[in-house]
Order: structure tokens, then sequence, then C-alpha cells
């Protein structure tokens, strides 16, 4: 539905015009559930944003699901530990699809201030794919809903047919990722090499 | 009576002679003395300490593991709820760092010692005899060495990422290393 004209030519006359992609997308993009679970003190922020000062319900996401099995939405808030990383890789292939992962601090996104201690996970990215990243330690709870619009933008934007497909509708994309185990120092394997490719600065490409 | 450190020897001392028990002072200007008892001697102090009707210390808020060069040493901070006092620093001390790293276990004693016993044991690697569950508390239960010792290496197989600090440093230090 690209013709603007035709379609505000159309309601004037009563008559709404739409297509399925954008019935289906906005439906999505409003009733984001979020997985109801935190992992440090980013989690307090994520409650705050949750309950009525900022009520993240105005955006549809105030139903968070204590089951991976009705979950959208990923909020990784919180220093994920190493310990910790394989039960969150599980939970996230427990989700059905389409499912969004928004990484909310910066222990969530690089292991922030624990970047390299013995038992912090150097960024979720590693094992899963992020969506969205909040930075901050903790992100204000408007930092989160700007978070969510952004997904929701993502989200109203996501084609189901052509090319460039999401993730969730493409048939060569992986159903689950490997769940990292737990070695004598470190997780078995440190990353996975499918999922984390970060963006070199340029002078270090080189 | 005011529970002090040299309260509470005096009083061990009075009970239990054949205890090493001995008090070391603490010259800062916190003063908390200390008293530190061998370890072969500690159950026994410990049960003391907690059922003497004078002292009545039953609440452990604190149990902290410490490395030292030679040794490790497990630190109690004892209060009495009952008298609301408190606290009286107990501390023992490992044989070596390695092979003879065993201390009694004082849960028996005081319940709340569990958890940090267990913490002390994964991070410091100091064994508690007689701790009803000495399990791993904050690593998972594969790891080896224990991370909060001082000489505790992080493996080499971290990998090296490149920050916008190690360029800034590298040029920092190259005309230095040249002149």
């Amino acid at each position: 539905m690209t013709d603007d004209a035709l379609r505000s030519e159309l309601q004037k006359r009563g008559i709404f015009v739409t297509s399925f992609e954008d019935l289906y997308n906005w439906g999505r993009k409003n009733s984001l559930w979020p997985l109801q679970f935190g992992l440090a003190c980013c989690a307090i922020e994520m409650i705050a944003a949750a309950a009525a000062r900022f009520d993240m319900a105005r955006f549809g996401a105030e139903v968070f699901r204590p089951s991976p099995r009705q979950a959208d939405l990923m909020i990784i808030a919180g220093t994920v530990t190493k310990k910790m990383a394989p039960l969150v890789v599980r939970l996230y292939n427990q989700m059905p699809e389409p499912k969004y992962v928004l990484a909310m601090g910066a222990c969530a996104i690089s292991g922030g201030p624990f970047k390299e201690g013995y038992n912090v996970l150097k960024g979720i990215d590693r094992y899963i794919p992020v969506d969205v990243y909040v930075p901050g330690c903790p992100p204000r709870p408007e930092a989160l809903l700007e978070g969510l619009i952004t997904l929701q933008k993502k989200i109203e934007k996501q084609r189901l047919f052509g090319k460039q497909l999401p993730r969730h509708a493409d048939p060569q994309a992986p159903a689950e990722y490997p769940v990292p185990a737990y070695g004598p120092h470190d997780l078995i394997p440190p990353l996975n090499p499918d999922v984390f490719c970060p963006k070199r600065n340029a002078s270090s490409a080189e | 009576m005011t529970l002090t450190p040299q309260t509470v020897l005096d009083r061990v001392h009075a009970a239990l002679p054949q205890a090493r028990i001995e008090l070391l002072n603490n010259p800062s200007p916190s003063g908390q003395h200390s008293l530190l008892v061998h370890r072969d001697d500690a159950l026994e102090v410990a049960q003391f300490l907690k059922n003497d009707p004078e002292l009545l210390l039953d609440y452990a808020s604190n149990v902290s593991g410490v490395d030292y060069p030679d040794h490790l040493e497990a630190v109690y901070h004892l209060f009495s709820i009952a008298q609301k006092q408190g606290p009286i620093v107990l501390r023992t001390r490992t044989g070596d760092r390695s092979g003879d790293a065993c201390l009694p276990s004082l849960t028996p004693v005081w319940k709340s010692a569990d958890f940090q016993e267990r913490e002390a044991f994964d991070l410091l690697g100091i064994r508690f005899e007689g701790h009803p569950d000495l399990r791993r508390l904050l690593m998972w239960d594969e790891f080896v060495d224990h991370p909060l010792r001082k000489d505790y290496v992080a493996p080499e197989d971290y990998e090296y990422e490149p920050t916008p600090h190690g360029e800034i440093l590298a040029k920092i230090s190259a005309p230095a290393s040249q002149a």
C-alpha cells in the first residue's frame, strides 16, 4: 500500500484500506509482551518503566509474561554472568517466533564496568542476536521507552514477502542458537561466530 | 558486661585455659582489635562464645575470607543479639595457601555462616571441614581455581579486542620509549 493519496481519499469516504503486512505489523508492534525477568540493577529501572509513573502500557508492552512461550520480547536487563548466560540463551530458544531482544544497559551490551571480569559475559550479543541496544548505567526509564519505540519502528518496517526478509520469516535462519557449556575458566565456546559480528573501528580494521 | 575483645579473651582464658587464642591489636584510629584463635581450637571456642551466659554471641553477621602472602584467613564478625552488643571479630588462619588451606567450619555453631563460608571456599579456596554443604556458591561447579586469590591468573584465552584506549596508550608511550 504505497498510494497514500488514494488511501486518504478513500478514508474520507469512509473506506479504510490497508495491506495485510501493515495490519499484521501494526498488531505486533503494539502488543510486545516482554519476558518477565531481570538480571541486575537495570531490572529496577525496567520495573520503574513498567510502573505507573512511566507506564510502559501506553506502548502495549505492559503484560510481562512469566513464561518464555508467551513472550515476544526479551529485555536483557542487567549483568549477564557467565553462570547465567546458558540459561538466558535457553530461555531465548524457548520463545516463539517472531521474537526480539533488547539489550538494556552497559553490562548487557558489552560487560560494562565488569568487562573481562572472571564471571561476566562481554555482552549477550555473543550468543543471541540483539535488535536494540539501550546504553546507560542504568538507562533511565525514558531511555528504555525510547528503545521500545525504536523496536516498534523496526517491526513496522519488516516485510513478510519478497527479499530482505527479517529473521523470523527467513527459512534459512537458525531456529535456535547453541547453548554454551560451562568450561574450566570460560564458557565453551566463548562466543557464537554466526551471531557475534562487532563493527571494527576504521583504523584498527587495516 | 560490656563486650570488648579483652573481656571476651579473659572469659575464654578462664573457661578454656588450653585454648590457643590471642588478642591482635589494630593500631589504626578505628582500633578494631580482634581475636585470633588457633584453628584446632576454633570450634570449641566458638561453641563457648555462643553459649556462655556472659557472652551470648549468638549471631555471626559476616564471614570474610582474606588472602595473605603465606596463609588464608577467615574473619567472623560476631554480635550478641541477646545483649545488643558487638561486633567481636574472630579470626582463624590456615596452615598455608595450598595443601593445608583448611579451617574448621563454624556453620554448626552459627547457621548464618553457611553461604558465607561457601563463598570463601569458592573464591579463595579455604576448605571448611565439617561444613554441611561445601559447594561453590558463585562460580559454576566445573570452574577450577579460585578467582579472588591474588595469584589467580586469568587464562590467556581471553580474546583481544582493540579499543581506542590502546591506540592512545601507544601514542603516549611511543615517544617516551624512543627518547
